[in-house]
């Protein structure tokens, strides 16, 4: 219709200094310290299981930014146009993610801390033709081959984003979409191999077919989360003037299907177990409905489920900032949890708690985590000026 | 004129009607209701439309869903005939969770489709009803309720200014397709 106008200064961007600078470094040294007194206690195997939840973590939200680019560019939204330097942020950081990611995994793997297959005695446990799967060399091939895979792609996008801004166009455009399409070909099929590795592999002994759409539900929900968490501080802090309650009214109900979505399939993993009731499947949930992990495994369900579903249906709280902000930072919490019941019931089963190791490594990696995001939004201006759906965004309204 | 009961101005564009709509507003005329070939985004507003009620017939509807389905399969599975599978309890909880999720959205999605069709007057077979043919091609139409006793002059003066193309003055309130 042409008749709108707006005064948004969309060459501005992003100043990263001051307390939240100071903050984040401080946390990243209170991580290295807490990890530090793990190792030095002896507590080597419940450190490497920390830092392994949390680099896996911090790696699946970034590879998330990236998933949320690619599927925004797919499907040629363009209500998400306005916002999209925040996922391409969580994509620059990406390769710095996997970078930790392998090396905690290959040298878990190597001082026998992680992956007890790896183990003489942990290999008989399983069959003959696992073994060939899980042997150490492929088993790191592999995962550097998709992390490798994933942070090509997010340079791919960021970089036709950069180039979007200079040039203009639609070149740009139409080489992202391109690339996004091969992209999400290529990570449906190697999340759940991705999964199945880093975290399945712990319990050599139990499978799951649905444990890669489980761990990708996770890594969406808890990725849409951080998205809508840095897009609303940063809102708050001064920035991204132009986006409203109508993109976080999309981002709720983001959260808040693929809140669902989860429930969904941690539930349909639950009930074939259940129902089926076969002993060396069975195992894994008996580990996780006795004694320390029973009440954590409802809180798990309550948290990821109840809290978002009651809270979030309704349309005004999806529309309020601060309520979408509670549930993003539970739903953060909730889904660390999850990691937790996946990772430490099979692996330090009684031996688990809570403790300075646990909430150093949190701390740290969350410190890590707004440093480097932050830092890589800083690097170019907050809006994508000449992305053809920009003046859709803006006007954006649900 | 008293036989006249509404009061359409028809416009081309969308932009002249909003404007026909402001006119109206600050003139204090009351509209009955604004016919469009496409959504307008912030009408609602505009109109002081209230928000549809439709979302809380959703609720009811799957929360009684959710209770027959419950129900049904506790009433079937450990009162009426229980039956030993897989050494478990009659009463086992997770295995009722598909039916009952299932019977939630069967009864949502009738109760919804139902609850919608009986708002709008459009089940099926029913010849609907409507002001003015043209606003489901290529008019957008403000309707004016002749009987509340505005001038219907000023009126006229009003929409033609707006950008009005045509004015009608009808003495039915509905046409229909025949």
């Amino acid at each position: 219709m042409g008749a709108y106008h707006h005064s948004y200064n969309l060459s501005e961007t992003f100043d990263f200094s001051g307390k939240v600078k100071t903050l984040s470094i401080i946390g990243v040294i209170v991580g290295i310290i807490a990890v530090a007194y793990g190792f030095f206690t002896g507590h080597t195997e419940r450190t490497f299981l920390n830092l392994l939840l949390m680099s896996y973590y911090f790696t699946c939200v970034c590879s998330a930014g990236v998933f949320f680019c690619a599927i925004q560019f797919v499907a040629q939204a363009g209500w998400s146009a306005s916002l999209l330097r925040v996922p391409q942020a969580f994509g620059r950081v990406l390769p710095i993610a996997s970078i930790i990611l392998i090396i905690v995994v290959a040298s878990g793997l190597f001082t026998h801390n992680l992956y007890h297959w790896n183990t003489p005695e942990g290999s008989e446990e399983f069959s003959a033709s696992k073994a060939i799967y899980l042997s150490p060399i492929f088993f790191l091939v592999r995962i550097v081959l998709f992390l490798a895979a994933y942070s090509i792609f997010a340079g791919i996008l960021t970089k036709a984003s950069v180039n979007e801004d200079l040039h203009g166009g639609l070149n740009s455009y139409k080489k992202s979409i391109k690339f996004s399409a091969i992209f999400l070909v290529i990570f449906g099929f190697t999340t759940p191999i991705w999964a199945f590795d880093t975290i399945m592999s712990l319990e050599a002994e139990w499978f799951s077919t649905m444990f890669g759409w489980y761990n990708f539900a996770a890594m969406w929900v808890s990725g849409l989360a951080a998205i809508t968490i840095t897009a609303i501080l940063l809102k708050k802090a001064g920035y991204l003037s132009w986006i409203n309650e109508n993109h976080f009214h999309n981002l709720g109900q983001f959260v808040f299907g693929f809140s669902i979505f989860w429930t969904y399939i941690w539930f349909a993993q639950f009930l074939l177990i259940y129902y089926a009731n076969i002993p060396e499947e069975t195992v894994y949930f008996y580990k996780r409905l006795e004694g320390f992990y029973m009440p954590l495994f409802w809180l798990n369900l309550i948290i990821n489920f109840l809290s978002p579903v009651l809270i979030l249906m309704s349309r005004d709280a999806k529309r309020k900032t601060n309520m979408l902000l509670v549930v993003c930072i539970i739903l953060l919490c909730g889904h660390w949890l999850d990691y937790y019941m996946m990772i430490m019931p099979g692996t330090l089963g009684e031996e688990a708690g809570f403790g300075i190791i646990e909430l150093g490594t949190i701390i740290g990696f969350v410190g890590l985590f707004t440093f480097s995001v932050l830092t890589a939004v800083s690097k170019v201006p907050l809006a994508p000026k000449n992305h053809p759906f920009l003046e859709e965004s803006l006007n954006h309204q649900i | 004129m008293s036989d006249i009961k509404y009061i359409l101005g028809l416009f081309e564009d969308p932009d002249e009607m909003l404007h026909g709509i402001d006119k109206l507003q600050e003139n204090n005329i009351g509209i009955y209701d604004v016919y469009t070939p496409m959504p307008i985004h912030g009408i609602e507003n505009k109109l002081g439309v209230k928000r549809s009620r439709l979302d809380i017939v959703a609720f009811i509807c799957g929360i009684t869903g959710t209770f027959t389905g419950f129900g049904m399969i506790y009433y079937m599975m450990a009162v009426d005939w229980p039956m030993n599978i897989g050494g478990k309890p009659n009463f086992a909880i997770p295995d009722f969770i598909p039916i009952t999720f299932e019977l939630t959205v069967l009864f949502c999605a009738f109760g919804m489709v139902s609850a919608f069709f009986f708002r709008t007057h459009l089940f099926p077979g029913r010849a609907p009803r409507v002001m003015e043919l043209r606003a489901s091609a290529d008019r957008f139409v403000i309707a004016i309720d002749a009987k509340k006793g505005f001038d219907s002059q000023k009126i006229d003066e009003l929409l033609k200014e707006a950008g009005a193309i045509e004015i009608k003055h009808n003495d039915r309130k509905y046409v229909s397709y025949e």
